[in-house]
Order: C-alpha cells, then structure tokens, then sequence
C-alpha cells in the first residue's frame, strides 16, 4: 500500500503514417502465417491500412471507400476475408489470402449514421451480419455471403429508442438462437431475440446516446459508453433480462469506444479526452490512464495477445502492452 | 593501659627492626605473622584495645616500612610467592583508608618505571577487585562527622576520585585496565552502591550513619565529567531499590541533597540524563528543588534557560519531575511563565541562536502538557500577554523557521491558555520539526505522578475498547473486500493516474496581444487561465510581437490576482514575467524597478519585482543563451547607451576581462563551454541602479527601513545576485562600489536576514569585480567592509551570517593572496 504508484505507463510503440484520423482498429491474427498479427486500421481519408507489428511498417493499403471514412474492420475466422465498412454507404468484403487485396463483394447500406456493423460466424461457410438498417432506428440483419437480409429489427413504435449507435451479435453458448446487443441514441441498450425478432429486454444506463458497448458473453456482463461521463456495467440474468449493475465515473465526458480484452480480464475506454482509461473488468478498478493522444480517440483494439492498439484523430497509433496475459 | 600501649609500640618497633635489617626469610615471616594478629580474623588476635591502637597509631608507618622493603630479591626470601602473599595480607585486610593512602602515596613516590611501582599498581588492583574500596568509603560513613578529619576526608577524596589520573600519568603506557575510566568509574558507582546497601542495613538496626562523604564522591566524580559511567551504574539500580522501600528513598534523597553545591549541577544533569523518566527521578531526588537553593537554580534555571544542551527526554523528565508534586508545580508554572517571557522577548529572537529558541519552544510546549487547565486560568493575562507579543514578533521576523516556531507555540499554547476563545490556526508544512513540537504537546499519560494516575488513566482506558472495536471491524471488512477479489487478478497494480484531469474546452489564444485581451478583459476563466498558461511559449516564439508591448504585459501580468484556483499560478506567473523581462529587458526592467518603490503595491508583488530581476537577470547572463534562440539576436532597440554602438570594442574590453577575471566554474573543462556575449552586460545598469535609489526613503506604505524589513532583506539578496550575475560586465566595477555602500549604510542592521543580503552581497562585489579593479577603486570600501565582516564573523548570534562573514573574509584572502605577487616586484 505504502508503495508509491507506478508512473504512467508508455507506449510499446507508435504507428504514424496512416495520414489521417484513425477511426478503426482491428487486430488480424497472423493469417499468413506470422509469427506477429497484423494490424488494420481505418481512416477518415477511406484508406485501410495494413500493419506488420513485427517491422512496424505499413504492408498493404486499401482504398475502396472513396475517401469516405472507414468505421468498421472486422476479419473472418474462416480464411482471409476482411469486412470494412465505410461511410460512403458500403460495406467491402476483401480478400487478402497470399498478398492479394481486391474487394469481392460489397454490401449497400441504407444508413447513414455512424453505427458499426457486428458479425456472427458460426458456422463454416455462412455467417451473420448486422448493420443498421433502412429506417433509422432499424437494425438489419443479413446473411452472408448470399446478402438475403435475414429480417430487420424495428422496436416499438412507442419506445423511440432513436437510432442504433453500436451493435454486437452474440450467440450464448447454451442455445442456438442468436442475439443482438444494440446501444442506442436514447442511450439504452437493448436485447433482441434475432429469430423471433422481438426485444427480450431494454434498460436505460446513459442520458446520452450509447457510443460503444463490448459483451462478455461467459459472465453475461457487458459495459457500454456514451457521450456522458459514466461508464455503466450491466448484466444479463437467466431470464433474458438487463439489469445496471453500476456506473463508474470518468473525469471527462466522452467515450467513443470501449473493449474487453479477450481474457476478459481488463478493459480499454477510448475518450474524447484523448485519454484511454484501463480498467480490471470484474471489479471496474481504475488501472491506468493512458495520455499519450493529442486529439480524440476514436478506437481500441485488443489483440488475443493482450496487445492493445489505440487509433486517434492525432493520426497516430499507439501500441501498448499492459498487464501480461496469463 | 601504658604497658600494653608500649607493648604494641615494641612489637612494632621489633618488626620494623628486624625487616630492615633481617636477610633471613624464616625470621622475617614469622615476624609479619606475629603482627598480623593486630589484624584480628585470626584464632588468638590480639586485644581489641590492641588491635585498634595498631590500627591508629602504628599502621600506615608499618606499611610505609613494608613497601620500602619490595624488592625481587626480598620476596624471593621465601618460596612460591609466601612472602608476597603475607605482604600483600595487610594491604587488603588492614584498615583500608590507611592502606589506599599508603598505596596511593607509593605509587606517587616511586620512581617511573620499576618493579616496586608495578607491584603497587598490581596490588591497588587486587585491592579494587576485592571490593576494598567499599571498606574506603564505609569506613568515613560510620565515623560520626566531627571536626578531626576533613583533612583526611579531602585526601581521601581527591586520592578516591582522582586514581584514574594518577595511575595514568604514573605508568602511561603500562596501564591496567582497571584504572581505565571507563572501567574504574562503574566499579565506583557499584562500589558506592554497596556501601549504600551497608548504610540501609545499619540504619535498618538503628545505628547511624552519614552518607555525605559518598555524596562528596558523587559530586566530585560528577564535576570530572564521569556522570555517565557512575550514575549509569548507579541510577538504574536506585530505581529498583527505592521502588517498594521508604528508607533507601529516605537514602536516596539524602545522597543528593548532601552534594555540594559547586558538584550540584553536574549530578543533577547526570541523574535527569540517567533516569528514565520523571516518575523515577521524582523517586531518587525527592523534594531537593524545594530544599536546596543551588538544585533549585539548576533545574528551573539553568537548565533551561543557560543551557540548551539537554535532550528531548531529558526536557520530559526535568519538567515532568517539576510536575510531580504539588510543592513542585509552583516552580513549574513559574519556570512556564519566565519561558513564554523569553520566548516572546524580542531582543532573544534576535540575538539567541536559533537551536535554543526552539529549545525553549519546547520547553513551553512541555510545560503546558503538563499543567492542568485550572492552573493555567490562574496566571491567564499574565500567560496570554508575553505569549501574544511573543506571537506578534516571532510572525514579523524574516526568517521562516523562526516564524514557523512562533505559528506552532502560537497554536498549541493559545489552544491551552486560552480555551474558550477561538482557535489560532495557522498554514506550516508539515516537517520532522512540527510533528515532534506537536507530539511533545500532547499529555503523555505515563509523565503523570501517582496523585493523578486516576483520572489520567481513566480515559486512556475508556478509548481502548474504541479502538479494540474498530480494530476488530477492520478485519471485517477485509476478508469481505478480499472475498470478493479473491480469485484472481489482484496482482494488477494500478499505475499512476494523476495526469487524469479534467480537460479544458476553450481555446488558448494564438497570439500575444490575444493572451493580453484575454488576461485583461476576459470574464471566461477558461480563456484566462488558458492564455496565462499559453503566454510563456507564445512570448519566446514572438519576441518581436512582444516587444511592442512588452511593458503592457509586464504591468498585467504584475497586477494579476489569482481569481479562479489555478494549480501553479504562482510559478506560471513568474516565469511568464520573467519570459517577458527577458525579451525586452531594457525596457521591462526600467518599468518593474520603477514599480518596485511606487505606492500601493503589496509587499507580495514587490517581492515578486525582485525575483523575477533576478531570475532574468541570471536568464540573460546565461552563457549560450543565444545559441538556443538565435532569433533573438535581433538588435535591440536604441534605447540603451551601450547596446547600439559599435560591438568590436565590447568583444575587445569583454575579451580582456574574461582573460584577467578568476573563472569559478572548473567543471565545464571537458565540453566546451557555450562562449557569447553575456547579454546582461548591456541592461545590468537598469536592473541594478534604480533598486538602490529610494531604499532610505519611506513611503505611505511601504518602509523599507522599518517594518518592512523581509522586503530589504529580500532587495539585499537580490542586489547581490544582480552583482554576481554581472560577472564579466563593464558595469560590474561602478555596480560594486554602489553596492558597498549600500552594505556600509545598513550594516548594523538588527534583522539577521537582511544582515544574510548584505553579507552575500558583499561576497558577490568579491566575486564579480575584477581585482585589479577592486583595489585600484575599491580600497576604502573594501578596509571599512574588511573590518565589518571580522566582527560579524566573531560575534554574530545568527550562524548563518557568521558563516557568510567567514566566506566573505576567504574570498578577501584570497584576493590578497593573488595580488601579493603582482605588486610585490
């Protein structure tokens, strides 16, 4: 106790060059067999950069969004297909297996917002996908990769939940059906049933629209955002119901992005004030507060290494290793 | 009895006869044995009549006789060391006083180096292991004191107390242990201690006894500075014997109390060093303060006002002592009253040394712990009035540790004397000093007599069951918190999550005349504090925007008060006067030193006047400062007499004085050190000259002869370091003659801060004027200051300005010493 606190953390390591802000993070696991995974990054320029964290240098860049933000990246764990999704309405499947990078197959969204898309890959060759949809407080859902919108999840007229902010698919293991988590600008979050298309539950964490939320599917607790001050944990019971489970206090309104590391031992809080705050998932202990940016952060990302990636307006990655994996 | 005296006065007469003149082993052995019987302890001894006549009369000239005789050769009369072994008998089982005044005087007499003086000293050994010196003292406690022996009783003392000294100047190198100090002192002390035991048990049977020869010893084994080795020895064991018994108390009592009064003071340090606490030097000194005039001076006196030497438990055990008894406590209140007057006296917070007044401070503090809250109404004005001047003078003067005792004596002592009325609160750091005034001013439960245990206990034992309890739900807790972390994960340690704080929205301004906009009319605090925060950087990278208005921002950023809670607004405000200060130093400075005598500033800002000369100042005369801002070589503007003309003669004149000037610096030898002009060169004269213009001459509100004596203290410090800084200027040589009469004006000055300026000041015209410069103009100055700083090395009651005269006096030593060989030839 008496011991005086470590001095802040620094980065491992920076990546500049992406030219612009950054506005999505994804880290790819060494699909060509490398020792290191990839990292992808988006930017507001449209372009996709691909990053070799063992030489730190850019390896591949991408343009398919016409100089329109790319928000979303996402890979496929069935061979080498990366999703991006960008705010030129569409969302390009690219294959990159042996060093290629051509897009094959395009998706036309019907929203404009900045809503990121989720995916569930279950199954071997047919997978999920979720993106807001036509109305503006719908969410699509969409098989892949034969594009059949699967249904399309509108709420209650009288809830006027506002659009959806965030999305994330998941699959409990205990049951087949899948479920969509879904933050909205209302700042609620909600549970859907995706096969019988109905809200199993709806609770209000935010006063302010949800700008991130990450699941942890194993203890059914998830946290979630907003453009608010708070960060809100809540919890899903057996009966399919969301409950708060408590809200932590930041210094600074804003987040913009928030993930739990794949151990789901800590938990990364992108903030507008340019600071990303760590904390220990199950208690929400403060960590560490990691002030390098000089604008926004706009993403995290953790790799399955513990390796977190942080993307700024201040164009700059920065790479941290915190807390070894065990 | 006449024919049996003589009978004594034959055998005797016989004996001797026969050792001096007998070479015959047999005869002479028989002879010593037949004497022995006067000794007694053997089966037909003599007649006591007898025996004590012997004692008396023949003893010490029989042992006289004896000792003549030790020879190798005699002793080897008879075989395996018989003869020695008869020899030595009489020395230890005789009367004891004779036999060490015998021994004593042979190892006086005999010659350095010898066999008889080595044999002596072995036997004064023996004669001390065998605990004779017991018997030595026993025997002058049981003679009822009468007029026949002080003589005796004075060569017994001195021969008692003084054998380290003897025995160490007689065998020098060939000493035994034994008589060591540090060896023979604890055996005193024990052997004292036994003959104390013997006194106890006699007095137990009724018989009488005195005890002051033993109390003559103490004293004088005191007064030679051996307190610690006896009464370390001593005291210890008192405290276990007088605990359940009146009579050693009785004993004990009447030890100290026969001591001396010139040896007084030297055991009653000796005993308050020793004992461990006031409970038990309550116990062994009894009421002697009450009884003896000189203990009395001593311990309410001398102790603490004369000395300052005691230790912390040494103070607790002298004042809780006082406490103790309620024939005692009067000359506590009394020993509290004559402390706070000295304390709050301001001619001793001037002239005592800092070390005693915190002393006394102590003291004070101590006192009050101890009185009770009933005692202190009794003598409230009295107390409250030298307490409150003495407030009132320790917050005026300029040194901070002296203000700092006078705010904790203040708090604690008003908190006590004056409990009804509001509290005094005071903002110190904290430090190692205010955390032990703070603890030794709460009553200590065990410092309280027997007479007050009750009450005092009471509390004490009412709290432990609290803290039992909250004991008891700590633990609680923690298994709790750590049930709920238990699994895993506790060994995230948290990093350092101070730089997590609250961002500002609004934008800092972009330019200097923005910074001034926003400083002066703005209502946004966020802008405010942004562009204050803004304004350094913005002022080094513009040094031409901010020339326009340098003296515009100088004089806001003078007058600006900290209107919203800005973390570090002193600092920031600093730095940015100084960044201002040194962009456009002619003229700023012109403007602050100015500001520096006009009215209606704060003794603050004027003091913040002063620093930032000096640290822009000290910025300016940086060496390589250039180098780091190349931009700033623009020429400055024709303002100043010496910055616009031709600079070859400057480099020529600087070249020549930096090549006759003694460098300081010896460090820099390996790297080259950055070379250019020194900047200050030019403006020195601006910061300099108008600080000592109107320092005699008061104003409304501002004097710096009188009350405001921490702002000329502060001006004195600052002219030196302008003076130091103005190394290698060619103002440096009329800046120093200015200076040393502005040391010469205020010389005698009473506060020892501004006496601190000066003296610095004085060492910076050393430093910084060339020598040859300082004789050739000089001269005068430097006699009349030369004499000035020997008396303040000497007599000075503030350490630190004797230390600064002393450095001063070096620096001229070393001048003289430099210029001896130029002017010799």
């Amino acid at each position: 106790m008496a011991a005086p606190p470590l001095p802040p953390p620094d980065p491992q390591f920076v990546l500049r060059g992406a030219q612009s802000a950054v506005h999505a993070l994804h880290f790819c696991e060494g699909a060509q067999g490398q020792g290191r995974p990839l990292l992808l990054s988006g930017s507001l320029r449209g372009l996709v950069h691909i990053w070799s964290l063992q030489t730190r240098r850019v390896v591949a860049t991408l343009d398919g969004h016409g100089g329109q933000c790319v928000t979303w990246l996402q890979t496929l764990p069935q061979g080498p297909q990366l999703l991006s999704q960008g705010r030129d309405l569409k969302l390009c499947v690219w294959d990159l297996a042996e060093g290629r990078n051509a897009v094959v197959d395009s998706v036309l969204l019907e929203s404009v917002g900045f809503c990121r898309g989720s995916v569930l890959a279950g199954g071997l060759q047919r997978w999920m996908l979720a993106v807001p949809g036509r109305g503006s407080d719908e969410v699509q859902i969409l098989e892949m990769p034969s594009k059949t919108s699967v249904c399309s999840l509108k709420p209650e007229a009288q809830a006027r939940p506002g659009m959806p902010m965030c999305l994330q698919l998941w699959q409990a293991d205990s049951s087949p059906r899948p479920l969509l988590l879904a933050g909205y600008e209302d700042g609620s979050v909600a549970l859907w049933d995706v096969s019988s298309r109905k809200v199993c539950s709806r609770v209000a964490c935010h006063t302010e629209p949800v700008m991130g939320l990450d699941f942890d599917s194993q203890e059914a607790r998830g946290v979630s955002g907003s453009a608010e001050k708070t960060l809100a944990v809540w919890s899903l019971d057996e009966q399919q119901a969301l409950q708060v489970r408590g809200t932590h206090v930041l210094t600074n309104p804003g987040i913009a992005d928030v993930k739990i590391r794949p151990d789901r031992r800590i938990l990364a809080a992108a903030g507008w004030d340019h600071r990303v705050r760590v904390f220990h998932w199950r208690t929400m202990k403060p960590l560490a507060v990691l002030a390098f940016h000089s604008a926004t952060v706009h993403c995290v990302a953790f790799a399955a290494d513990g390796l977190l990636a942080t993307g700024s307006g201040d164009q700059r990655i920065s790479v941290w290793s915190l807390y070894p994996c065990t | 009895m006449d024919p049996e005296v003589s009978a004594v006065r034959l055998t005797v007469w016989e004996a001797v006869h026969i050792l001096s003149s007998s070479e015959d082993g047999g005869r002479i052995f028989c002879t010593l044995g037949s004497l022995k019987r006067y000794l007694g302890e053997t089966e037909n001894s003599a007649l006591p009549e007898e025996q004590e006549e012997f004692a008396r009369i023949h003893f010490s000239t029989f042992l006289r006789c004896l000792v003549g005789k030790l020879s190798p050769d005699w002793l080897e009369l008879l075989p395996d060391g018989q003869m020695e072994e008869l020899w030595a008998s009489f020395f230890l089982e005789g009367p004891a006083d004779q036999a060490f005044l015998v021994l004593m005087e042979s190892i006086e007499g005999a010659a350095s180096p010898s066999f008889r003086l080595m044999k002596m000293a072995r036997l004064l050994a023996r004669f001390l292991s065998v605990g004779r010196m017991a018997a030595v003292m026993e025997g002058q406690c049981r003679q009822q004191a009468g007029p026949a022996f002080p003589l005796l009783q004075e060569t017994l003392l001195t021969k008692v107390v003084g054998l380290p000294d003897l025995l160490g100047n007689r065998l020098q190198q060939e000493n035994l242990a034994t008589f060591f100090p540090q060896n023979y002192f604890p055996l005193l002390g024990e052997e004292v201690l036994r003959v104390l035991q013997v006194v106890v048990d006699s007095l137990r049977g009724g018989l009488d006894c005195s005890v002051s020869f033993l109390s003559q010893v103490l004293g004088k084994a005191c007064i030679h500075g051996r307190q610690k080795e006896v009464l370390g020895v001593l005291v210890p064991r008192l405290t276990v014997l007088t605990q359940g018994s009146c009579l050693w108390q009785r004993v004990c009592w009447c030890l100290v109390e026969r001591v001396p009064d010139w040896a007084m003071e030297a055991v009653l340090k000796g005993f308050v060093e020793a004992a461990p606490g006031p409970e038990v030097l309550s116990r062994l000194l009894g009421n002697l303060v009450t009884k003896s005039k000189k203990a009395q001076f001593v311990m309410t006196r001398k102790l603490l006002f004369l000395q300052y030497s005691c230790t912390m438990p040494m103070l607790q055990s002298l004042l809780g002592y006082l406490a103790m008894d309620s024939q005692r406590r009067s000359l506590l209140m009394q020993a509290l009253k004559e402390l706070l007057e000295t304390w709050g006296s301001s001619s001793a917070i001037r002239h005592v040394p800092l070390v005693q007044q915190c002393y006394v401070s102590k003291a004070i503090l101590i006192c009050l712990a101890h009185l009770g809250e009933a005692e202190l109404r009794d003598s409230q004005d009295e107390l409250l009035a030298s307490l409150m001047e003495g407030v009132k003078s320790r917050l005026d003067s300029s040194l901070p540790p002296v203000r700092r005792l006078g705010m904790i004596v203040a708090e604690v002592a008003s908190a006590r004397i004056h409990p009804e009325g509001p509290p005094l609160k005071f903002q110190y750091e904290e430090d190692e000093l205010t955390r032990e005034m703070l603890a030794l001013a709460m009553p200590q439960p065990t410092a309280d007599g027997p007479s007050e245990a009750g009450p005092s206990f009471a509390p004490v034992s009412g709290e432990t069951p609290d803290r039992e309890t909250v004991d008891r739900s700590g633990p609680q807790v923690g298994p709790e918190g750590s049930d709920s972390e238990l699994d895993s994960d506790d060994e995230f340690v948290p990093y350092d999550m101070s730089v997590d704080r609250e961002q500002r929205s609004s934008k800092a301004p972009s330019y200097v005349r923005g910074c001034l906009e926003a400083l002066t009319g703005s209502e946004d605090w966020e802008r405010w504090e942004a562009a204050l925060r803004a304004l350094e950087g913005l002022i080094f990278r513009s040094p031409a925007a901010t020339q326009e208005v340098s003296v515009e921002l100088a004089k806001v950023l003078l007058h600006l008060e900290e209107k919203t809670a800005v973390a570090g607004f002193e600092g920031l405000r600093q730095r940015t006067l100084v960044a201002v200060t040194v962009t456009d130093p002619a003229r700023v400075a012109e403007y602050l030193t100015a500001q520096f005598y006009a009215l209606n500033y704060s003794l603050r800002q004027r003091m913040d006047i002063l620093d930032v000369l000096t640290l822009a100042a000290q910025e300016l005369s940086r060496p390589g400062r250039l180098g780091k801002a190349p931009q700033r070589g623009s020429p400055d503007p024709g303002s100043q007499p010496g910055g616009a003309v031709v600079p070859a003669w400057r480099a020529v004149v600087e070249e020549r004085v930096r090549r006759k000037t003694r460098r300081f610096s010896k460090g820099s030898v390996g790297r080259a050190p950055a070379v250019g002009p020194n900047e200050f060169n030019s403006v020195a004269g601006y910061f300099f000259f108008p600080l000592l213009q109107h320092f005699d001459r008061p104003l409304v509100t501002f004097d710096l002869l009188g009350g405001d004596q921490l702002v000329l203290g502060r001006l004195a410090h600052t002219l030196g370091a302008l003076m130091y800084l103005a190394v290698n200027t060619t103002v440096a040589v009329p800046m120093g003659k200015a200076l040393l009469e502005f040391v010469w004006a205020l010389r005698f000055h009473g506060d020892a801060y501004v006496r601190r300026g000066l003296l610095s000041a004085v060492s910076a015209v050393l430093l910084s004027v060339p020598a040859e410069r300082l004789l050739a103009d000089l001269l005068d100055e430097l006699l009349e200051a030369r004499s000035w700083l020997g008396d303040v090395a000497e007599k000075d009651p503030d350490e630190d300005c004797r230390l600064l005269a002393v450095k001063a006096l070096l620096l001229l030593e070393k001048l003289r010493d430099k210029l001896l060989p130029l002017s010799s030839p």
